[in-house]
This record gives C-alpha cells, structure tokens and sequence, in this order.
C-alpha cells in the first residue's frame, strides 16, 4: 500500500498543517509517512500545497506521478491537480471556494463546504481540519481518531491546547459531512 | 610554560632582557620597520599580565605572518582579513583563553573590514593589534586603505588619487562611532615616550580582556621605510610630518 | 522505538546537538533556514553557542577557530553561501581542522533558485576551493539518514583531521519524516585533541597553521594529507545496492534523486524490467570499485542527477566502458518524477 495526497490551497489557510497532523497520524498509526511541501521566496500568501504519503513500506520518491488523493481549497487547486489523479482517485473540494465540480468520471468527488462550516462553528481559521475529516472518511489507511491524536500533539508542541477541542470538533464535521456524500461510508 | 633561563655573570646586573612570551627567533621584519617593536610590546604586557599560557594569538596574512615563531604561546593562522572571526570561534569556544589578533592596514581595513567591524559591534571579548604603516608590506608596497591622499605606491605610481581610489581608511574613528566597543585608540611607534604610550595602551586593551570587558583594539600607526624608499629616520620624519595630521593619536573611546 | 516527525533540517540540526556540536556558526539561507533556526533556539539551552555571523566568509572562519580550539563545530548553508565558505574550507584543509560543513543544495549557477538541485557536487567532491584538498563527502537521501550521517560526519572528521561535508538538497532540508534521533554522543568518546589550542601551559606552545613557506615543508605537508585521502579511500567508502543480483540495468543516484531511484527500480521491476540501483553514500570518497564490479554485469549503467551531469563523470571513470552509460538528468530546480525516469529506463532495456 503507498498513498499520496496532495493539500493545496491559498497561503494562510493551513494547507502545511493539515498535511503534517495526516503524516503524522500516519506515523504514530504506524505507517512510514512523508511530508513534502511546496516552498517559495513569499511568507503569505500565493498558492501552498504539499504532498503526504502513507506506505506500510519505506519510502522512495515523496513526490508522486498520481495521487490517490486532493484536497483542493480553492479552484486553482483543483485546475491544476484534478488531471494528475490516480484512477479512481478521491478529490476532496472546498466547495466554499470551488464553484465547479469535478470533470472526471472516474474519480469521488467530495465536495464539501469547508469554509463555511468552520464559520458555522466559529473557527474561521480551522478549514483545513474540516477538509481533513473529510478526506479521512475516504481514506482508509488512517483512522480519524489518529488524526484527533496527532492533532491534539501538534497543538500542544505549538502551545495551543487551548485549540485543541475546536479543532477536534471541525475534524469530526468534515468527516461527518462527507460521510453523507461518500457512497458506502 | 616553563621561564627562559637566563644565567647573568657574577657581578652584571641585568637591565634588559627578552621578554618571556617572546621567543629567540629572529624576526623576518626589515631594519627600521616598526613592526619589530609593537611585536615586543605586545610579548612585555603578556608577561605583565601574567597570561602567557591562556593566550592564543592569530596571525595574519602580510609581513607579520610568521609571529607565530616569535612568540611562546599557542598560535593559530586566519586567511586574509579573518583574524577577527577567527578570534570571535576561539573565544566563544572557549571563552577562558585571552585571544589577540594582530593585523595589518591591508587585512584588517581592506579584505577584512567586515570581520574587523562586527566583531566589534558585537563588542567580542578580544583584543586587536593593528598596525597602520598606510602601505602593503610584503606584496610589495601597492595602496592600502590607509595610504594618504597623493602618497606613490607601486599601484597609485603617480599618487593615490583619491577621486578614483577613495581617501585614507579612518577605521578606528568608524569603530569608535559604535555602541559595541569599549577601548579604540591609536597611538604611534615613531620615538620613545610614544612607544611608551603605546605600551600603555596595549595594556588596557588586554586588561580589558582580562577583565571581560569586550572588544579593545589598538592602533599603532607606524612605517615601512623598505617600501617607503627611504632611511628609518626619513620614515619616521615622513610618519611624523604626513601620517600624524590624517591619523591624530589618542583614545577615540574608552568606556568603563 | 519513539519516532519523531521532523524536516530534513531540524534533524541535522538535532542530531548535530546529539554529536556534541558545541558551536554552530552560521548566516541565514533559504532553503536551510530551519536548520538556523533549530540551532537558535536549543543550543544555547544545551550548553552551546549560537551566532549568527556577517557573512559566510565569517561563519566559515569562526567554524576554524573554534575548530583550533578543540571543540566540535559545524555551519550550514545552501550553495550560494557553500561558494563562500569555500576560501576557509581549503584553509581547514589545510590546517587539519575537523569540522562538518552542511549544504543544502539549491539550484545555481548565481543566485539560481531555491529549489532542489544536485549542481554542487564537482564543488564538494573536486575541492571547491584552492589546493589539493578532498573534504569526506556524505549524502543522506532520507531524513533519518540525514541524522544518522551527521553523527558520522563528526566522527571521521575528528578521526583523520579532514572537514567533512554534509550533501543534501532543498527537498530533503524541506520534507519531514519520522526519525528516531540517535543517543548523545558521549563526551568523553570525542578523541582527544592534543594538538588544539587550549593555553601553553605545561607544554610548548600548539601551532596551527595551513601553510609553508618552503617548498619542501609544504611538499611534506601536502604528503601526509594525501596519505591521510588514500586511507580514507582505503576504508570509508559508503554505499548502498538495491536488486543489483539480477539487474539488465542499474541505476546510479544519491540523495533525493537516489531515494526517487529506488521507486523507479519499484514500478520497473513492476513491468517486468530487472532494474537495480547503486546509491552512493559517501561522494568522496566515491565508490568505484562497488560501481566497477557491476558495471562488467550489466550492459547499462544508468547515472541520474539534478544536474547537467557531474556524478556522471565518477560513474564513467568507475565503468570504464564495460557498459554504456548514458546520463538523465534535470535542471533549475526541477524533480523529475518515478514515471518520466522510468520512461527514460524503457529507452535503454531492449524487450
């Protein structure tokens, strides 16, 4: 088993963090992870993506031919990573942002209002824990109680335990919101 | 390290002798060059001190490049214009040893200026020599930053001409602009009350070391007759007469 | 086992702490900015000293000064800086300072950019600087190893008196991976350092210099520094083989573009194609023999850079044309991706 997923977004809306609380929940599942990002001259701003891969076995390239995965957070994103998709891939899409749906057939679109559902939970800043819930219900290789697990680490390292249970909660509706678009989750 | 012994005949008093951080190794220095005195100054207030087996002097690259042969204590070689970074590595590494460089105009107030002012910016707990004979000795008397406006060098042959090369470097009056610092001053070697001067100076400059003070630096303006083409006494009536008025002796700043 | 997930920069910069690192010098440098500040934060906490220099040329000659004064040292940087440090890397050569030099390679030439690339390696292997000098050349191609070959680094460098470089590129400073960070070297395992400058006291005086005068004291000098290269020769050469056994083509790579080789050899054992590949580990010194011996196997040696093609050259000298050895490579900054490899692979296999 080797799984890549791409985040990709805007700078600012926490595409690097929510692949590193995914490598990392790989990791502390057990599985071997690699978290490769994106990087540029600017600080904010500008388009960020990065590229997590989930493999029971040691990992050659952190780069990917063909994801299995995309979280796309706005329509940029999805541009430009829809094409590379692996068959039958799984595209996770800030419908908040994105006003077209997937051109592919073969692929499971899960479009989701990412950026308003962090809004209706008051965490305008926690989109990209949303899109990852989502993502997990799609992805069987990690567990969204790991995520939980790895997100919480991360929040308390960066000291900011204080955010840990909102961002527990945006985790959960993203899953819960894609289970009601995922067929057969 | 042990004392030279120096046995004195039944019925002589010694008067002068070599100081015990100086070793007995001829100097590579020219007949007249100043070079030879500030080396022996530096060896007295070592010994003065009492510091000759915590010191760690650096040589640079120009005619004092073999003082790690004139004196008894641990020495190291920096490229080119390095001494002060070289000397900012060993200190910090080990900041019980008392480290010295000793440079010329060229290395320190040429291809070393940035060393030599951020590591006084930084106010390091080091101490610098620095020779200002307004010329490079041992390439062969070319422009150093300190040559004067109209001085003839083999690369300023029909004088510097300070609309295309710059004025003379006034780097211990820049220095002393910094809030880094604590002791700059510039005394000369040119007849004895102002090497006796000097002396002096050196010794606040390493017992400000001593003391943890920070970064002193001393200056001693002195000349090359061997590249000045002229006699010891024309070279120092020429330091006196042209060198002094562009570089005035004196503290430019001493801070407590 | 604990795993940490860390960028290839932060690992170096811990496990460098671990070897006993006890002054880091160093100027700020996409794409190893991490590792500045890695180093900023905890080794003043560790009972070691942090400085951000003025310049490269400074960092590089505070490296040589605390190096002469006997303690374990290290600076990084990326490519255009490594350029930099170079006049005080050939005096450390010179003078027998050990220290380990970190480049997280970028692409060039000039200012270039800071994506990953490989051009910088006729600058580490070559001698970058002036003088018959070889640094020991090592190149990680994952986080851990990173970690794991900083620990070496250190070791063989104060073991033969000869700087030793860390080769890494932008990519694996950048990523994160779990590692499982080595124990703290044991102060007191650190060889002894008898020539260091620590005071004369009780002794004559310790002298380092890089040069003589004379021609045949610097003869001598230079003598016992090549000596000291053919022992190292003799005994660090590092590598690593992957399905070579049975392999119609193997390919040669190190680093990112060797870690990337390894799933190139994946997906074209996958189609049927028996690919194997030879990772260097060391630089220099280079494997040859390892590369010789395989290279009268199989009729095609398939060298892979993020260059125009500078390993490649090692690799031909291995190979001497008992195979062919054609080269792929990119430049600027760009990663090629398992499949373009693997398509360039197909061109050289004949079924």
């Amino acid at each position: 088993m080797e799984q890549g997923v791409i985040f990709a977004g805007f700078g600012g809306q926490g595409i690097l963090l929510a692949g590193k609380v995914l490598a990392r929940a790989g990791m502390e599942h057990g599985l071997e992870v690699s978290w490769l990002p994106s990087y540029g001259p600017e600080m904010r701003g500008g388009t960020a993506n990065c590229t997590v891969v989930l493999s029971d076995e040691l990992i050659g390239a952190p780069i990917v031919d063909a994801p299995w995965a995309l979280v796309a957070m706005n329509a940029p994103s999805l541009d430009r990573f829809e094409p590379q998709l692996a068959e039958g891939g799984l595209a996770v899409i800030n419908t908040s942002l994105v006003h077209r749906s997937v051109q592919r057939t073969d692929l499971t679109a899960v479009p989701i209002p990412v950026t308003q559902l962090a809004h209706n939970l008051e965490m305008p800043r926690a989109g990209n824990m949303v899109a990852l819930g989502a993502l997990l219900r799609g992805l069987d290789s990690v567990p969204l109680q790991s995520a939980v697990q790895a997100m919480a680490h991360e929040m308390e390292e960066r000291g900011r335990e204080s955010l840990v249970d909102a961002n527990r909660k945006a985790l959960e509706a993203g899953y819960e919101e894609a289970g009601k678009v995922i067929v057969g989750s | 390290m042990s004392p030279v012994e120096t046995s004195i005949p039944a019925g002589y008093t010694k008067v002068f002798g070599r100081p015990n951080s100086l070793s007995d190794a001829p100097t590579t220095y020219c007949p007249g060059c100043h070079h030879g005195v500030a080396t022996r100054l530096v060896a007295e207030v070592i010994d003065e001190l009492g510091i000759q087996e915590r010191t760690v002097g650096i040589a640079p690259v120009g005619c004092a490049v073999f003082l790690y042969r004139f004196y008894r204590c641990d020495f190291v070689q920096a490229a080119h214009g390095r001494a002060c970074a070289v000397a900012t590595g060993l200190k910090r590494a080990n900041p019980e040893l008392i480290v010295f460089s000793y440079q010329g105009d060229g290395d320190l107030a040429a291809i070393g200026t940035a060393e030599t002012v951020h590591a006084a910016n930084r106010g390091e707990n080091i101490t610098v020599v620095f020779i200002n004979n307004q010329i490079y000795g041992m390439t062969g008397g070319e422009m150093a930053p300190t040559t004067l406006a109209g001085q003839h060098t083999t690369t300023t042959p029909r004088g510097r001409d300070v609309a295309t090369t710059g004025y003379p470097l006034k780097i211990s009056e820049m220095l002393a602009q910094l809030d880094g610092p604590t002791y700059i001053t510039r005394q000369s070697l040119h007849d004895a009350p102002h090497v006796a001067k000097a002396r002096k100076a050196l010794l606040t400059g390493f017992q400000n070391q001593v003391e943890g003070k920070g970064f002193s630096l001393v200056e001693l303006v002195a000349s090359c007759p061997t590249n000045f083409k002229m006699s010891p006494q024309k070279a120092n009536k020429w330091l006196v007469e042209q060198a002094l008025p562009a570089f005035p002796l004196g503290d430019l700043k001493v801070r407590d | 086992m604990s795993r940490t997930l860390m960028r290839g920069n932060e690992a170096i910069a811990e496990a460098g702490i671990r070897a006993g690192c006890r002054c880091y010098f160093c100027y700020p440098i996409t794409p190893q900015g991490e590792l500045v500040e890695y180093m900023a934060r905890e080794l003043p906490l560790r009972e070691g000293v942090f400085l951000q220099a003025e310049s490269e040329v400074s960092a590089i000659n505070m490296v040589y000064g605390a190096a002469a004064a006997g303690v374990r040292t290290m600076t990084s940087s990326s490519s255009p800086g490594i350029s930099l440090k170079m006049e005080g890397i050939s005096y450390m050569a010179g003078a027998r300072l050990p220290a380990v030099i970190v480049n997280i390679m970028r692409g060039g030439p000039g200012l270039g950019n800071i994506a990953p690339a490989q051009g910088d390696y006729f600058q580490a292997t070559k001698g970058g600087g002036h003088g018959d000098y070889r640094l020991i050349v090592l190149a990680p191609s994952t986080v851990p190893e990173a970690a794991e070959l900083i620990m070496l680094a250190f070791d063989l460098s104060d073991r033969y008196r000869v700087p030793a470089m860390i080769l890494a590129d932008g990519m694996l400073g950048q990523m994160m991976e779990p590692v499982e960070l080595p124990a703290p070297v044991d102060p007191q395992s650190i060889p002894a350092r008898p020539w260091a400058l620590t005071g004369a006291k009780g002794r004559d005086p310790n002298v380092v210099l890089s040069f003589d005068l004379d021609p045949q004291g610097l003869k001598e000098m230079n003598r016992e520094l090549q000596q000291t290269y053919r022992e190292i020769q003799g005994t660090e050469v590092r590598w690593e083989c992957v399905d070579t056994e049975d392999a119609e083509i193997v390919l040669v790579a190190y680093g990112t573009m060797g870690r990337i080789g390894k799933t190139v050899v994946r997906l074209a054992r996958e189609e049927g194609i028996r690919a194997g590949l030879v990772r260097p580990i060391s630089l220099w010194p280079f494997p040859y023999e390892p590369i010789r011996k395989i290279s009268a196997q199989v009729p095609t040696v398939l060298t892979l850079e993020l260059s125009a093609g500078q390993m490649w050259e090692d690799v031909r000298l291995a190979v001497e044309q008992r195979a062919q050895t054609p080269f792929f490579g990119e430049l600027g900054g760009v990663v090629p991706t398992p499949r373009q490899i693997l398509s360039e692979v197909k061109r050289y296999v004949s079924s």
